[in-house]
């Protein structure tokens, strides 16, 4: 499932990732709307380096979900659980019908990721700050096997406020784990309010490299900087790396765009019709 | 007198189950206290250090487990509840078989005072679904049944306790033992004392004496509060008709809590809660708390003859 390799990708597997992203988008929109609630501006932040990471460099196949030796995709931020519907919707994990059962009673997709109803999730989210110490836990297992498979932890940076995040970040460094990798969405919003007006982080590289991870910031809706940025993931073999992707929360969809409204909101009829015609 | 701490039990079950390589232990700085250090000195590249972070740990042991490891995760009793939600939430929730162990529970603990006397632990990881929950009586029997643990699916909670306190079981008895059945200790016809931890030895000291009194006591090592074993709890309804029960740990919600659940549900009877009753705790030895607040010898025997009388 590889497009794009060795950082060399062309123009033609970037377009289909960004094809793939706003596929996605769609979804995501529709996902939301046709459940009433849900998170539609974190998972429109998060969906492009998701679709980066399951089409150029995830080792997941759907035919063998549990397979022992998958890389794991740790969606710590579990409320944008629209955008990893959607995505292992492209992919193959789940039908276009599971999709509608986002947040139905018995339905595949629960509200937050959940790993017991979802085929090709690996940790049940919905309370911000477990993932990073989970994919550390991940990250020792494999080590300990002898394997190389890796795990990837998507974290929001509201969800740094979390002190458990740094608890983990620690002892990750301690452990010198370099099959774990974390991406931040850098998307400035938290459920209330803009983070600068509830809680700010200041420099958020500054404090990873403070506890000794390898840093790099990237767009995060540049598909040519994300992709070169998970192969970058790769290099680091003696310690954790973290990737701070610079996104907008809402990205593709006019009105979500930088607007905490939308961080746990749906879009009304009215809404998604333009929404549906800006992802086009 | 044969003396034993459940913490000693803890350590060298570790050691024991050492031959099994997915066993990993998890510790939170307190390894020395909790005895999980025993299996440190022995097999360090097994042994994940976390520093003073419970609800790290609680994760990290949840990522290992998800990837075929049998992680025994464990710190003061008191301070898993640190990560309370994510045991709640990381473990439970998903079922991931995690095993955790809280040393130091109960005022029987002593002079390091309140903070470090958990007496709400066994309320509130039986209060999780899916969460076994334990607290047996001695070094022995916590060896059997951690060893037990390490072949089930679900998670755990094992509480130990600091302190020696004489003990129930050789090494020939203590393999009737199964995780969710209580075990008659003494048979009796007048009243159940049952009891967990530190009590049992207690309990069955008082049942000796109120055989002189012409009341004969039956006496039960409730190790497992959850799963509950209502069978013989039913059973003792029955041949007893009253009970009481005998924790250091809240008459709220812990062994107490969970006997009276099921006797209003199933069989009704006359049931005495010793335990400690709604407050905390303070420094003091052990033995001089337990008295002070209503849960030595004495308290258990009059207990037992308050039962009798309601019945």
């Amino acid at each position: 499932m590889t497009t794009v390799q060795d950082g060399n990708s062309s123009q033609f597997e970037i377009d289909i990732l960004l094809e793939t992203a706003k596929n996605c988008r769609r979804k995501i929109v529709e996902m939301t709307h046709r459940a009433s609630a849900g998170h539609p501006g974190g998972s429109l932040s998060a969906i492009d380096f998701l679709v980066a990471l399951y089409k150029t460099r995830l080792n997941v196949n759907p035919s063998h979900p549990k397979d022992p030796e998958r890389d794991r995709l740790i969606m710590s931020k579990g409320h944008a659980s629209p955008a990893i519907y959607a995505i292992l919707n492209e992919m193959g994990f789940i039908s276009e019908q599971d999709l509608t059962t986002y947040r139905e009673l018995g339905g595949v997709c629960q509200g937050h990721v959940d790993m017991k109803w979802t085929p090709g999730v690996d940790f049940s989210a919905g309370s911000l700050g477990m993932g990073l110490s989970f994919g550390l836990g991940v990250s020792l297992a494999a080590r300990m096997d002898g394997s190389d498979r890796s795990a990837f932890v998507i974290l929001g940076d509201g969800e740094l406020q979390e002190g458990q995040i740094w608890e983990a970040a620690m002892a990750a460094v301690h452990h010198e784990v370099g099959n774990l990798n974390v991406i931040v969405d850098r998307n400035r919003i938290q459920n209330d309010d803009f983070m600068d007006v509830q809680m700010r982080l200041f420099d958020v590289a500054a404090k990873w490299k403070g506890f000794g991870w390898a840093v790099k910031e990237c767009d995060g809706h540049n598909m040519e900087e994300i992709v070169a940025s998970i192969q970058w993931l790769d290099t680091v073999k003696d310690r954790p790396a973290v990737i701070i992707a610079h996104t907008v929360k809402g990205k593709g969809v006019s009105f979500m765009e930088d607007n905490p409204a939308f961080h746990g909101a749906a879009p009304n009829d009215e809404q998604l019709a333009i929404a549906l015609e800006e992802l086009k | 007198m044969n003396l034993g701490a459940s913490r000693d039990g803890y350590g060298s079950a570790l050691l024991k189950l050492s031959d099994d390589p997915k066993v990993v232990v998890i510790e939170a700085d307190l390894g020395k206290s909790t005895k999980s250090q025993m299996f440190r000195k022995e097999f360090p590249d097994r042994t994940i250090s976390l520093g003073i972070s419970e609800q790290n740990m609680m994760l990290v042991s949840a990522g290992l487990a998800t990837s075929g490891y049998k992680p025994f995760a464990s710190t003061f009793a008191i301070f898993t509840e640190r990560g309370f939600e994510q045991v709640r939430n990381g473990i439970a929730r998903p079922n991931i078989p995690v095993h955790i162990c809280g040393s130091h529970g109960g005022v029987h603990t002593g002079t390091d005072g309140s903070s470090a006397q958990s007496i709400e632990d066994l309320a509130v990881y039986r209060s999780l679904p899916n969460m076994l929950v334990l607290h047996p009586s001695d070094d022995i029997s916590t060896e059997y049944l951690t060893i037990q643990l390490a072949n089930m699916q679900s998670p755990s909670y094992t509480r130990t306790v600091r302190n020696k306190t004489p003990r129930i079981y050789d090494m020939d008895s203590v393999t009737n033992l199964e995780i969710g059945k209580g075990v008659t200790l003494r048979e009796g016809s007048d009243v159940a004392i049952i009891a967990c931890g530190v009590m049992v030895s207690t309990a069955l000291q008082v049942a000796d004496n109120l055989s002189n009194e012409g009341i004969n006591a039956a006496v039960i090592d409730m190790h497992t509060i959850k799963p509950l074993d209502g069978e013989l709890i039913k059973s003792l309804a029955e041949t007893c008709g009253c009970f009481v029960t005998a924790e250091d740990h809240s008459i709220i919600g812990g062994l107490g809590g969970a006997v009276s659940e099921y006797l209003a549900s199933n069989c009704p009877a006359p049931l005495e809660r010793i335990g400690v009753k709604d407050h905390f705790g303070e420094s003091g030895q052990g033995d001089e708390l337990l008295e002070k607040y209503g849960m030595g010898p004495n308290h258990i025997a009059q207990a037992a003859r308050n039962a009798i009388a309601r019945k």
